[in-house]
């Protein structure tokens, strides 16, 4: 059958031509993704015996019980929780003037110059970043350096004396790691928010003018709410990134534990799958009921 | 009486091109303005000028006799039409109604309730709820016709306001949008590039070409007195003479003739006494019902149309295409015409 044919042949037989476009990567998508993920999900209704350290292959809420009552774990999950709030306010709150910049004033060079200065740290090693980080917060490093030079230095060591953020230094902090983590997602934040911003007509932004809206009011009526959208993809990222992030935590700031690092020791040293997995559904349901609750004040009525 | 709107001698420059070139015109209050011309012709420039979305680079635009350059929009008492419409997509089609009260601080009931009122000026009371992607062009129109009137502007600018409707549906729009600035009394100053609507509508109507005013006129005086070549191309669809073609038929200045005056014959058929006459080859007839537009392309190089009555177009029915014509007209039925300004 030469090509003609074939085109001839997916031609009157769409459905056909549709399947070969996706049945491959469907058929990846399916078993390999979901597939782990189920078998993830599966495995954290089984449980382990404490004495024999064997895994249990009968299905139980037994392990889920240990993770919701259990202090220590319900303190890790309450700690990856609030950074992952804190860390996608902040990403949130620095990346909408830069993305508005981006989509609504920048022109031609400028444009292309904030686009690419956006994505290059991402075409960088995530490790060597972060490392980077260990060193720019150390307490000999540069940023304690200059906080020295400029006569910083007390206010620096007041955000370190401050209970629950603080620690002997930035790089050693839950504060340092937040500044990680906020740099190293912010991308995430503002591209999905350029987007968005980049859609809006500027005849709306004329129009509320037209009709008396000062422009806070046309920021606040108009544009935040079309921007929103955008937000929401972007903080999906923002959250779901630094939930499941494992480095950033073992390397930059205080030793408390974070999901990723618990899924991480438990399937590997401690050899607790059903405890590993059943951490790792807790982003999923976090997640979940962030998108619900997104939902709900309207996020997505704009798509 | 204090003009609506005054140009004095306004300028706008984008780079090297002249938006807007030395501009003065005043609107009365009441008027129903249209600005008229192809697109680039600087009649949106003017009205972004007068919404105070742009400032003038020289001269000055005045509102009710106030200099208003260095007042932003949401200062003026003007409000537009835009042409996409730019309804807000995240809002009702009432809460849109309502938005201009809403940013003024009127209460939630009372701005409601006047938008509601909006609503069924432009007959779409029952469709407040809906969201403007569920409305068809024409709803959509209507509410941003609402949309504007809500704030009770002394000006309405209208930007190509029925540019995205079907044909039917802006005969229609023409007539109310007519009656309702009447009932009104607001000024309208309307932009668009249909000389159809400008002439069907207009109190006045500027045409604009190359970011200069060539003739502000009454629709008929346009229509049958055209002063620049340009006005009588753009308005009336009009045969124009050059001063050259105009010499050869003895005549001193450059003039234009509308098809309706032209009589065609058969070539070697004498015209008139006291009438002038050319010849041509015809190049196409086309049938319109009532008349036919035959093209005519004359020896002088230019191509004429002359509008045929169903009439007469039985005596030239034995002419072929390619055939040889005679065309005539009465002197009197030839407009002199001056200098294009913007050319």
């Amino acid at each position: 059958m030469n090509l003609r044919a074939a085109s001839t042949f997916f031609y009157r037989r769409p459905y056909g031509y549709l399947a070969l476009l996706l049945v491959p990567p469907l058929l990846w998508f399916g078993t390999v993704y979901l597939g782990s993920l189920f078998a993830l999900l599966w495995q954290s209704f089984y449980r382990i015996d404490d004495f024999t350290a064997q895994i249990v292959r009968e299905p139980t809420l037994e392990t889920y019980k240990q993770l919701v009552t259990q202090p220590a774990n319900v303190d890790i999950v309450v700690r990856t929780l609030t950074m992952a709030v804190a860390v996608t306010i902040a990403c949130a709150l620095i990346a909408l003037p830069i993305a508005t910049y981006m989509a609504r004033y920048a022109r031609g060079r400028m444009k292309a110059f904030f686009y690419v200065g956006v994505m290059l740290p991402m075409w960088t090693s995530y490790l060597v970043k972060v490392y980077a980080w260990r060193l720019l917060l150390a307490k000999e490093g540069i940023i304690a350096w200059v906080a020295g030079k400029l006569g910083l230095m007390s206010v620096l060591d007041a955000l370190l004396a401050a209970p629950g953020i603080g620690g002997p230094s930035l790089s050693t902090s839950y504060l340092g790691m937040f500044i990680v983590f906020t740099y190293m997602w912010l991308p995430f934040m503002i591209l999905p928010m350029a987007a968005a911003l980049e859609r809006v007509p500027g005849s709306l932004l004329q129009a509320s003018a037209d009709l008396g809206a000062r422009p806070a009011q046309t920021f606040r009526n108009v544009v935040l709410p079309l921007a929103v959208p955008g937000i929401a993809a972007g903080s999906v990222f923002t959250f779901s990134l630094t939930l499941g992030d494992y480095v950033i935590p073992s390397v930059v700031g205080a030793p408390g534990y974070f999901i990723g690092m618990m899924v991480y020791t438990q399937q590997g040293t401690a050899g607790n799958i059903p405890l590993a997995a059943a951490f790792s559904v807790v982003p999923i349901v976090l997640i979940s009921i962030y998108l619900a609750i997104a939902k709900r004040f309207g996020a997505f009525d704009a798509l | 009486m204090t003009s609506a709107i005054e140009f004095r001698a306004v300028s706008r420059v984008f780079g090297e091109v002249r938006a807007v070139d030395d501009v003065s015109f005043a609107i009365e209050p009441g008027e129903f303005f249209a600005m008229l011309g192809p697109s680039g012709s600087g009649k949106t420039s003017c009205l972004r000028l007068v919404a105070g979305f742009d400032a003038p680079d020289r001269g000055e635009v005045l509102l009710d006799g106030q200099d208003v350059s260095a007042v932003p929009p949401y200062d003026r008492n003007v409000n537009t039409v835009f042409q996409d419409y730019a309804l807000f997509p995240h809002m009702t089609v009432l809460q849109n109604v309502a938005y201009g009260p809403r940013v003024k601080g009127v209460e939630r009931g009372e701005r409601e309730q006047r938008a509601r009122e909006m609503l069924e000026l432009v007959q779409l009371g029952a469709l407040g709820e809906r969201r403007p992607a569920q409305l068809s062009g024409g709803q959509r129109q209507r509410v941003a016709l609402a949309r504007a009137l809500i704030n009770r502007p002394k000006v309405l600018l209208l930007d190509e306001p029925l540019g995205a409707l079907d044909l039917k549906l802006r005969e229609e729009m023409q007539i109310e949008l007519k009656s309702l600035q009447k009932k009104l009394g607001i000024t309208f100053v309307y932009v668009t590039h249909d000389q159809g609507e400008a002439l069907s509508m207009a109190d006045r109507v500027a045409v604009f070409n190359k970011g200069k005013i060539e003739q502000l006129a009454a629709p008929r005086e346009l229509y049958t007195r055209p002063r620049t070549e340009f006005v009588a191309r753009f308005v009336g669809g009009a045969n124009v003479a050059s001063a050259a073609m105009a010499q050869q038929l003895g005549s001193s200045m450059p003039f234009a003739l509308r098809g309706e005056h032209i009589t065609v014959r058969a070539e070697n058929m004498p015209a008139p006494p006291g009438a002038l006459s050319t010849a041509g080859a015809v190049v196409a007839v086309q049938y319109h019902g009532a008349v036919s537009r035959w093209q005519v392309q004359l020896d002088t190089g230019a191509l004429w149309s002359a509008l045929v009555s169903e009439e007469d177009a039985r005596s030239l029915s034995g002419i072929p295409v390619g055939g040889r014509v005679r065309l005539s007209w009465p002197r009197e039925a030839a407009v002199d015409l001056a200098e294009s300004p913007g050319a």
